[in-house]
């Protein structure tokens, strides 16, 4: 195989989607640059008119903005967990999945960090965490984890691509100046030599175990957070544990949706196949059936030996959220369960709508953990205006969720138009193992 | 008018040997003072000396007119992070005395600059249990000797003094709230909106006051430091007409209500004091003696304004007591 000739033709094939923006991507774009504007007006008038535009009060201090920095950034555990066992192991079938994975990975690690900086209401004080330390806060903890961790995931990401950098750079005719340029500039000397590739293979595997370990550090402290704290809902010893396997869970999702959109939307089908939905659709299953494992540990831990502030929590629980409880705690889990685990259900199709209401549940079950233990506190609340009792997010709130959610898919679309979303590199490095295991087997019928 | 403030200090100081607090206000006086003498060049000389106690434990003659300046001093937020030395602040609610008359949420209102929907002392209305009768609960803030809310503040800005009280340095604060949701009394409140008064400058800030507030930081029941420099006992044991919260020093083992003194360790061992939720292990420095032998009827609390009342609508006790149509 030649393969000089083998990365033009993948550059070919591939330099549409990063040259030419569809009417639909324009579109889409447009929206999202609507939201995020949106989003930024709310912004503004959170800042001037401080907190009380929002939805939280005394008794529910921590609102959406919480529980949207808990959701991105267990994205981003999953899409570096996932990506560091694909990279660790090897798996054959990597190739159409993990630049997706790792996108998702970089880029919710990115969100995910704003939402909790708008839950703080004095933004201009934010150096304080840095000139003020103190080591025994979690939130202390959290930040030195956050920003070691998204250190940790940009040079991993960056690793990655960098043979598509160098392939792109070698390959640039008719593609503009300033990406020439820019591409020379990122491939960093990058010739694809033995010795070049044999380090940077060393580096990537490294770096692949380690985002798996600062990923689980991450999350355990986020977890922790809450767990730490004496509050009749959070206090658990299996928080931790607990986070982890929901955030593999919606993260498979939130890999299963975009796998979708992208192969729908860029035609790739020959690329991300269905045998990549099955697989997802099994690790979907056996993270549902975790995830539902710890869900009624939890649950039923508390219920059966029924504390009086535990039996509180309960009641508001079943009382005030009985449709939330019941849509995230069954149905977001029982639903994938069904639908992954008989083989008629199984297609691609379904897979994604399991995937979607995976992530939707997962949502839910975060803002179930959040609120309801906020508004069950160990004294009843008493003695408080009316209107402080119970949280409901108000439009700035929303706005600004909106708004996260639409940065994601942008930073995600940006970044599709730096590198092609399926590694050329990776391609190649599959085509060139694929022949050496048919030579292999040609000697050994020869003989 | 220098003249009156030294009266009136002079009636003050013969309260605290009343209530055996002398040694520690000169031990603050001299405290201050020895401070005032170092940083201030000038001071002028009264010629009129008095002997005061220093920290270390010695008698210092220093001029009379120096100690005028101490109730006015300002305690900037570094030096309200030290604490009163010597002491170690404690209060006792008798539950049995109170009948939810909120002049102990009032006066703290108005000493704070809170507003009327703002309160660091709140006023529960809690039952034990199925068979037990209702009471009041006032719940301040606790000051726990192993406070979660200091525990969990990124940046310091709530701390634990060596006198017991837990502050809040809202100049040092950022807003995460964690220490609101990390607090297990519910005690800590939010300054959510920038308010005029916050603009109020003609105080300057001390996290011993908690005035002017700020917006986007905590508050809570501060047990009133700055009265307590000045040897006078915190707003609420001062307002309360029942005499219900005693307030003293635990190493002096005395606390008073402002009318009758006792000996903190008697009042907690004969009357069956306790912590609430002491199961908790955050060691609070406020104790509850129970609801027994009740002064006044528990409906004597619902003489108040038709929104407070609204404010308990949750509770068991009242949906019944509003069906049956008594309040």
């Amino acid at each position: 195989m030649d393969i000089a000739l083998r990365k033009k033709e993948l550059v070919k094939e591939f330099s549409p989607m990063l040259l030419k923006p569809g009417k639909w991507s324009k579109i889409w774009t447009a929206i999202l640059l609507a939201l995020i504007l949106c989003g930024l007006a709310a912004f503004v008038v959170q800042v001037t008119q401080g907190q009380e535009v929002t939805g939280m009060r005394d008794n529910v201090v921590w609102g959406i903005y919480t529980i949207n920095f808990i959701f991105f950034l267990c994205l981003s555990y999953s899409g570096a967990f996932a990506s560091g066992v694909l990279h660790f192991f090897n798996t054959p079938w990597k190739n159409a999945v993990s630049r997706i994975v790792e996108i998702i990975t970089v880029v919710s690690l990115i969100v995910g960090p704003i939402f909790i900086i708008l839950c703080m209401a004095r933004l201009d004080r934010l150096h304080y965490l840095f000139i003020y330390p103190r080591i025994q806060s979690p939130i202390t903890w959290d930040v030195i984890a956050i920003t070691t961790d998204l250190i940790g995931c940009l040079l991993y990401l960056y690793l990655t691509f960098i043979p598509d950098f160098a392939i792109l750079r070698d390959n640039s005719e008719g593609l503009p100046k300033w990406r020439k340029k820019l591409y020379t500039s990122l491939a960093i000397g990058y010739r694809d030599t033995p010795s070049q590739r044999r380090r940077l293979h060393k580096i990537t595997k490294i770096m692949s175990a380690m985002v798996i370990a600062l990923a689980i550090v991450t999350y355990s402290v986020l977890a922790w957070i809450f767990s730490l704290t004496l509050q009749p809902g959070w206090n658990s010893t299996i928080f931790a544990p607990y986070f982890i396997v929901a955030g593999l869970y919606s993260g498979v999702g939130v890999i299963i949706i975009a796998m979708y959109l992208i192969r729908k939307y860029f035609n790739l089908d020959h690329y991300i196949r269905k045998a990549h939905f099955l697989s997802a659709g099994v690790i979907l299953l056996i993270t549902a059936l975790l995830y539902g494992y710890f869900t009624f540990s939890e649950y039923f831990a508390r219920w059966f030996s029924h504390k009086t502030h535990d039996a509180n929590l309960l009641d508001t629980l079943f009382n005030d959220y009985f449709w939330m409880f019941i849509f995230a705690n069954y149905i977001g889990i029982l639903v994938p369960l069904a639908i992954v685990f008989f083989k008629k259900l199984r297609s691609i199709k379904n897979i994604t709508f399991a995937a979607v209401i995976a992530v939707v549940g997962l949502w839910f079950n975060r803002y179930l953990i959040v609120v309801p233990t906020q508004e069950t506190p160990y004294l009843p609340i008493q003695d408080t205006r009316p209107e402080f009792i119970h949280y409901s997010a108000t439009w700035v709130e929303w706005a600004l969720s909106f708004a996260g959610v639409a940065t994601f898919v942008l930073f995600f679309m940006l970044l599709m138009r730096l590198v092609p979303i399926i590694p050329m590199s990776g391609v190649i490095d599959y085509e060139k193992k694929g022949k050496v295991r048919r030579n292999g087997l040609t000697q050994q019928q020869q003989s | 008018m220098k003249d009156d403030k030294t009266t009136r200090n002079g009636t003050n100081r013969r309260k605290f040997l009343k209530m055996g607090l002398l040694s520690g206000a000169t031990t603050v006086a001299g405290a201050s003072l020895l401070a005032n003498l170092a940083s201030e060049e000038e001071l002028k000389a009264s010629g009129e000396k008095i002997r005061v106690l220093t920290p270390e434990g010695k008698m210092v003659e220093v001029d009379a007119e120096s100690i005028n300046k101490y109730p006015e001093a300002h305690i900037t937020p570094k030096e309200s992070r030290k604490g009163i030395p010597g002491r170690k602040f404690v209060m006792v609610i008798d539950l049995s005395k109170c009948k939810n008359a909120r002049t102990c949420v009032e006066s703290c209102q108005k000493a704070h600059h809170l507003d009327y929907n703002e309160e660091y002392m709140k006023i529960l209305l809690l039952q034990d249990h199925e068979e037990a009768d209702p009471y009041w609960f006032p719940k301040p803030c606790y000051h726990c000797d192993e406070p979660p809310c200091v525990t969990v503040c990124p940046t310091g800005a709530t701390f634990k003094r060596d006198d017991g009280i837990v502050l809040v340095d809202s100049d040092r604060c950022i807003g995460c709230k964690f220490c609101v949701t990390s607090c297990p009394y519910s005690v800590r409140q939010f300054h959510w909106s920038h308010k005029p008064k916050f603009d109020d400058t003609s105080q300057p800030y001390s996290p011993e006051t908690s005035v002017p507030g700020e917006v986007g930081t905590v508050m809570k029941c501060n047990f009133c430091p700055d009265m307590l420099r000045q040897g006078k006992l915190p707003h609420c044991v001062s307002a309360c007409p029942m005499g219900v919260i005693y307030f003293g020093d635990k190493n002096e083992d005395m606390v008073t209500n402002g009318e009758e003194t006792v000996r903190f360790s008697e009042l907690i061992n004969d009357r069956g004091g306790y912590r609430y939720l002491e199961h908790l292990g955050t060691k609070p420095n406020v104790y509850y003696l129970p609801p027994v032998d009740r002064q006044f009827p528990l409906e004597r609390g619902f003489d108040v304004d038709e929104d407070i009342i609204e404010r308990y609508k949750d509770v068991p006790y009242v949906q019944d007591m509003k069906e049956k149509g008594k309040i």
